[in-house]
C-alpha cells in the first residue's frame, strides 16, 4: 500500500494506493498517529485503494473516534467493494463517506 | 486442484493472496468476487497466523478449485494448531453506536456475509475451514 500524505494547516489528506489488509494496516496506523495532534479536517481518499479488511476497519474506527474529538473525518472515492463492506459491518452509519 | 503449504504467518499473507489470485486468473473469476476472496484470505489466514500455534507457528495447506453448477471457488485453508471453529464466534452488533464498537468478531462476519457458503470441521487433528464463492 502507498500512502499520500498531505498536511495544509489543519487538514490532513490520506490518499491510499493498494490494499489496506493485515500487513498494510499498521503503516496507517503509524502515519495518523505521527500526524493527526492538531488536525480538524482528516480526509481519507480511496480512490486508489483495491479493498480493505477487518485489520483496516478497525484503524478506521479508531481515526473516526479520534476526529469525533477534534473536528471532522471524510472518506473520498469508495469502490463497490470497499463500500459493500462498510455497509455489511455497519461502518456505513458511523462514517462520513462522500 | 492446486494446492499449497506455507508457514502460517503474517507476513506469508501476500504470498497466500498472490498465489490464489494466480489460480483465480486462470479461472475467469470476477474481479469483485476475486477481491472478496482476498479480504477473506486476510481474516482467515490472519487468524491461523496469530492462534493456531500460539506462541509458535507452524504450517498451513491452502487449497483452491473449482466445482461446477453452479461454477464456484472453494478454497481450504487447513492447518494442525489448537481446535477453533471461527463459526461459533457471535457475530458483533452493527447497529451499535461508534463509542460502544470494536473491531472484535468483524472479519469472520465479513467472511460469512460475502461467501456462499463457509463451513468448519476437525478432522485427523486438522481445523479445516472451506469458503465457497460463485463465480
Amino acid at each position: 500500500m502507498i500512502i499520500d500524505k498531505q498536511l495544509n494547516g489543519s487538514e490532513l489528506i490520506l490518499s491510499l494506493t493498494g490494499r489496506l489488509d493485515t500487513t498494510t494496516a499498521p503503516e496507517l496506523e503509524a502515519v495518523i498517529k505521527e500526524n493527526i495532534i492538531g488536525v480538524t479536517n482528516l480526509v481519507m481518499d480511496f480512490a486508489g485503494l483495491e479493498y480493505l479488511s477487518s485489520a483496516g476497519l478497525r484503524v478506521i474506527l479508531s481515526a473516526q473516534k479520534t476526529m469525533n474529538k477534534q473536528g471532522e473525518m471524510v472518506i473520498r472515492n469508495v469502490n463497490e467493494t470497499i463500500n459493500e463492506v462498510f455497509e455489511i459491518t455497519g461502518f456505513i452509519d458511523i462514517l462520513t463517506i462522500e | 486442484m492446486k494446492e499449497m503449504s506455507i508457514e502460517a504467518t503474517i507476513d506469508n499473507i501476500p504470498t497466500v493472496t498472490a498465489w490464489v489470485d494466480e489460480q483465480l486468473e486462470t479461472m475467469d473469476c470476477p474481479m469483485k468476487a476475486q477481491m472478496q476472496i482476498d479480504i477473506a484470505i486476510d481474516e482467515l489466514f490472519s487468524n491461523i497466523a496469530r492462534y493456531a500455534y500460539n506462541p509458535e507457528t507452524g504450517p498451513a495447506t491452502v487449497r483452491v478449485e473449482v466445482v461446477e453448477n453452479p461454477m464456484a471457488v472453494v478454497i481450504t485453508f487447513i492447518d494442525k494448531g489448537i481446535p477453533y471453529d471461527p463459526l461459533k464466534k457471535e457475530d458483533p452488533n452493527t447497529k451499535l453506536p461508534i463509542e460502544e464498537r470494536d473491531e472484535g468478531g468483524l472479519g469472520i462476519y465479513m467472511v460469512k456475509k460475502t461467501m456462499d457458503e463457509v463451513t468448519y470441521s476437525y478432522k485427523d487433528g486438522q481445523n479445516i475451514l472451506t469458503i465457497k464463492k460463485n463465480i
